[in-house]
């Protein structure tokens, strides 16, 4: 195959991967989507495969067999509450494959036609270093990620002294070691930089607490697609520039979508911490104030008699694994004419359009789910509000008090619901540490309970 | 005397010979720094040419995932992973050669990983993609 054939095999597999995030502007077209994914890494695998420097076959295919079946049978196996893990440590794995192949392309340039061992041009090996670089963060990070989403980690911010003049550091050294390692292709500099960057990764995600891990996921998406397109720049690769690009930009937008859910900068959850002094301001006075609790009975009369239910779950649903007793009470609700629907805030999971997946495992129909802005104004109409597992994205005090953590967050406004049913164990604040004072209006009623349980009784009343 | 005539004629031409020695060489050694200054510019270019479609790329992923429904977002984020991937590419090329070396080594453990990256990002995403259903009526 001649360089300009493989050029554009490159060019097609590129165009077929715009093409799959392109698939995935509505479920009906995502499908089809994938498919062109998958067609455009064959295409890129085959086309690699049968270039000239590719001598000897057997390593390889032994390799991607090894990979295909881990692969196959995780994939196969997760459960869809684990998908933020999941994703975590597959963004490592990309992370480690950019750090091996520029250690890969330093001990063999002219594999890559990149010049010879000691003689590599300067250029490549800024490039080199740099996509190194980022892969090792991106690495690290994710463990880190992964452990705290997996629970092996606590998903308490974890800050130490020095915490960010020590990142800095450590920043200003990657920085001296990369020009050091450009202008001389030492093997000594390039291990440093390695090393100071896989510890730059724990050092970034340590300090950043569970509920930002939506955004840290994001990010290391993000990141990961920089790394593979700086491995692009140093092995002139057109396709895995393109890809890097695309990749990174949608990491990054997904980054940006998920802080503007939660009002917080990128800066701002990057230096961590957040979630340490509003525990603390959450253990204040929860008052005597009366709240009105209910039992499963008078929440399924309340709506069953409604005309109009909005379902609104938080990530404290899907732990309690109650998304399918919550269809089946949507259901029973629809068969007595009720007009059921879901409101999802961007940050409901564990990360982006994690909620979408897991109401979708759960059979709940994607037309019935809506986003923020689209259902917002329809509270006005709703006879009730049902919120289940979630706490902080209904709280108006994120409309109302500057002082509060939340202030300025985007909220569901589910106090403009004629009644707000509340499913929640106990009067505990959410992870903001913030006192909802919807518990304590007149027209709430708290259900307290088990999620699952508790909708499991609705479903028995109903 | 015509012997002197044929030496004086090859004392001219050896002359001449070493005239057009002299030129081919300087045409030669010219030659070569115009091959150096094209390489030179030729690398530059190479840059040049991937930064264009790096930017490009960017500007076309930046219009392309805004329009993704917020529903999906986690099968993006999961098909982006399986297609950062491809970086399998720059593996594969390292465990091309015969012989065994230790970027061959690298290689093949980049092949690996890439490889669950790939079967495991596409599998999971069509698994999520497969549950969004529309409502039956």
């Amino acid at each position: 195959m001649g360089a300009g054939s493989t050029l554009l095999a490159y060019l097609v597999a590129g165009v077929f991967f715009i093409l799959t995030l392109r698939g995935l502007s509505s479920p009906v077209s995502a499908r089809k989507g994938n498919m062109f994914g998958m067609v455009g890494m064959a295409i890129a695998i085959l086309t690699t495969l049968v270039s000239p420097t590719v001598q000897s076959y057997a390593w390889i295919v032994l390799a991607i067999l090894v990979g295909a079946a881990i692969g196959t049978v995780i994939a196969l196996r997760i459960q869809m509450t684990a998908l933020p893990q999941l994703v975590a440590a597959f963004h490592s794995l990309v992370g480690v494959a950019a750090v091996l192949v520029a250690f890969a392309a330093l001990f063999a340039p002219e594999s890559y036609g990149i010049g010879v061992v000691g003689g590599i041009k300067t250029a490549s090996l800024f490039e080199m270093s740099l996509g190194m670089a980022i892969g090792a963060i991106t690495f690290s990070g994710s463990v880190i990620a992964f452990a705290k989403l997996q629970g092996i980690m606590s998903g308490n911010p974890l800050v130490f002294p020095l915490q960010h003049p020590l990142n800095a550091a450590i920043a200003v050294g990657m920085i001296i070691l990369i020009f050091w390692f450009s202008s001389s292709e030492s093997y000594f500099a390039f291990y440093c930089l390695a090393a100071l960057a896989f510890l730059l990764g724990f050092t970034l995600i340590l300090p950043i607490g569970g509920a930002d891990m939506p955004v840290v996921v994001s990010m290391l998406n993000s990141y990961s697609g920089w790394a593979a397109a700086g491995i692009g720049f140093t092995l002139e690769n057109s396709l895995l520039v393109i890809v890097g690009a695309l990749v990174g930009s949608s990491g990054a937008i997904l980054s940006y979508i998920m802080c503007k859910g939660m009002n917080r900068s990128i800066v701002n959850v990057i230096l961590g911490g957040f979630g340490v002094d509003a525990v603390a301001a959450g253990d204040t006075a929860t008052g005597d104030r009366g709240v009105k609790a209910g039992a499963a009975d008078d929440a399924a009369f309340i709506m069953s008699n409604a005309t109009k239910v909005i379902i609104i779950p938080g990530y404290g649903m899907a732990v309690a694994q109650a998304q399918h007793s919550l269809r089946e009470m949507a259901d029973k609700l629809k068969a007595e004419g009720v007009d059921v629907r879901y409101a999802i805030h961007p940050v409901a999971g564990r990360m982006p359009g994690h909620m979408n997946v897991l109401l979708a495992e759960a059979n709940v129909p994607y037309d019935e789910v809506f986003e923020l802005e689209s259902i917002n104004h329809e509270f006005a109409t709703a006879d009730v509000a049902f919120v289940i597992g979630a706490n902080d994205v209904t709280n108006p005090v994120a409309k109302t008090d500057p002082q509060s953590p939340i202030f300025g967050m985007p909220i569901l406004d589910v106090e403009n619901a004629r009644t707000v049913l509340f499913v929640k164990r106990s009067m505990s604040p959410g992870y903001a540490g913030v006192d909802n004072e919807l518990f304590f209006r007149d027209n709430t009623m708290m259900l307290f309970g088990d999620a699952k349980a508790m909708t499991e009784e609705i479903v028995q009343a109903l | 005397m015509a012997s002197d005539r044929v030496v004086d004629d090859m004392e001219k031409l050896v002359d001449k010979a070493d005239g057009i020695v002299e030129s081919g060489q300087i045409m030669a050694s010219q030659v070569g720094e115009l091959a150096l200054q094209a390489q030179a510019a030729g690398g530059a270019n190479e840059f040049w040419y991937l930064f264009t479609i790096f930017v490009l790329a960017i500007f076309v992923g930046f219009y392309v995932v805004w329009s993704v429904t917020p529903a999906l977002h986690s099968p993006l984020m999961a098909v982006t992973n399986a297609v950062s991937s491809v970086i399998i590419v720059g593996a594969i090329i390292a465990v091309g050669p015969e012989q065994f070396s230790d970027s061959k080594l690298l290689g093949f453990v980049a092949v690996v990983l890439a490889s669950i990256n790939i079967f495991g990002g596409f599998i999971v995403t069509q698994r999520m993609l497969q549950m969004f259903k529309k409502r039956t009526k």
